[in-house]
C-alpha cells in the first residue's frame, strides 16, 4: 500500500510500481486533474489545502477497505495540496487486481470515497476572485454517525 | 491541561491562524471548547452548523471528551480529488 499526501508533482510510474504483483491481471489508474472551468466560470489555478496526518490515515482506511470488498492485491493513493496549475495531476490512484473487473470497481469506489472522506480541500482561483469550494456533495459526511465516517 | 486546535481551509482563512493552543479542563467535551474557541473568534460562529470535529485524526461528535494534550482539528466539508 501507498499513501501520500505531498507539494510535490506526482508521478503516474511511482504509483503504478507501488501497486505490481506477479498475481495481477490488471492495473487500473486514475488521474485526477485541474480543469480549466467549474459550474460555467472560467478557473485560473486550484489550491489545496490538506491535514496530511490525518488524510493519509483516513486513505490507509479506505484503501484497506477498498482491498477487502473488491479482492483488490494492491492500491497506491496520492493526493497533491498547494498550488496546482490547469492539467496538473491533483489525486493519483493505482489499483492492482487479479482480474479487470475488480480493478474498474475498486477504482471508482476509491475516488469516491476519498473525495468524501479525506480531509483535502480546494479553493478555486478566478481572474476576479477565490472561493473555498464547500458544496452540498461534502456534506453527506456531516450526516452520517461519527462512527460510519 | 491543553488541547491544540487546528483550522484548515476556509475556517483558517477565517481565523487568521491554523494552530493555537487552549487550556483545557478535565472532562470538557469538544462542544464546550468550541465554545470558548467561538469567544475568541466569533467569526467562525457561521461555519458551526456544517463542521465536523477530529479527536487526534479520527473523527468524533461534538459530545466527546478532549483528552490532555488532545489535538482537536474543525473539518469544513471536504472537497479534495
Amino acid at each position: 500500500m501507498l499513501v501520500l499526501v505531498t507539494e510535490d508533482e506526482l508521478r503516474p510510474e511511482e504509483a503504478i510500481a507501488a501497486v505490481a504483483s506477479p498475481r495481477a491481471g490488471a492495473v487500473n489508474l486514475f488521474l485526477g486533474v485541474v480543469r480549466d472551468h467549474n459550474k460555467e466560470r472560467a478557473v485560473r489555478y486550484l489550491v489545496y489545502d490538506a491535514y496530511p496526518e490525518m488524510a493519509e490515515k483516513v486513505m490507509r482506511e479506505i484503501v484497506t477497505e477498498a482491498c477487502a470488498r473488491f479482492a483488490l492485491l494492491d492500491c497506491a493513493v496520492l493526493h497533491r495540496t498547494g498550488p496546482l496549475q490547469i492539467g496538473e495531476t491533483s489525486l493519483l490512484i493505482a489499483v492492482s487486481s487479479g482480474h479487470r473487473a475488480e480493478s474498474f470497481e475498486g477504482g471508482h469506489w476509491l475516488v469516491n470515497e476519498i473525495k468524501k472522506r479525506v480531509p483535502v480541500w480546494k479553493k478555486e482561483v478566478w481572474a476576479n476572485g477565490e472561493e473555498w469550494v464547500e458544496g452540498p456533495e461534502s456534506l453527506g459526511l456531516q450526516q452520517a454517525p461519527a462512527s460510519m465516517r | 491541561m491543553t488541547v491544540t486546535v487546528r483550522l484548515f481551509a476556509s475556517v483558517a482563512d477565517a481565523a487568521g491562524c491554523r494552530r493555537l493552543d487552549l487550556p483545557l479542563t478535565e472532562g470538557e467535551t469538544v462542544a464546550q471548547v468550541r465554545a470558548r474557541l467561538l469567544e475568541r473568534y466569533p467569526q467562525l460562529g457561521r461555519f458551526v452548523p456544517v463542521l465536523l470535529y477530529a479527536l487526534d485524526e479520527e473523527y468524533v461528535a461534538d459530545t466527546a471528551v478532549v483528552p490532555d494534550g488532545a489535538t482537536l482539528a474543525l473539518i469544513p466539508p471536504v472537497s479534495g480529488g
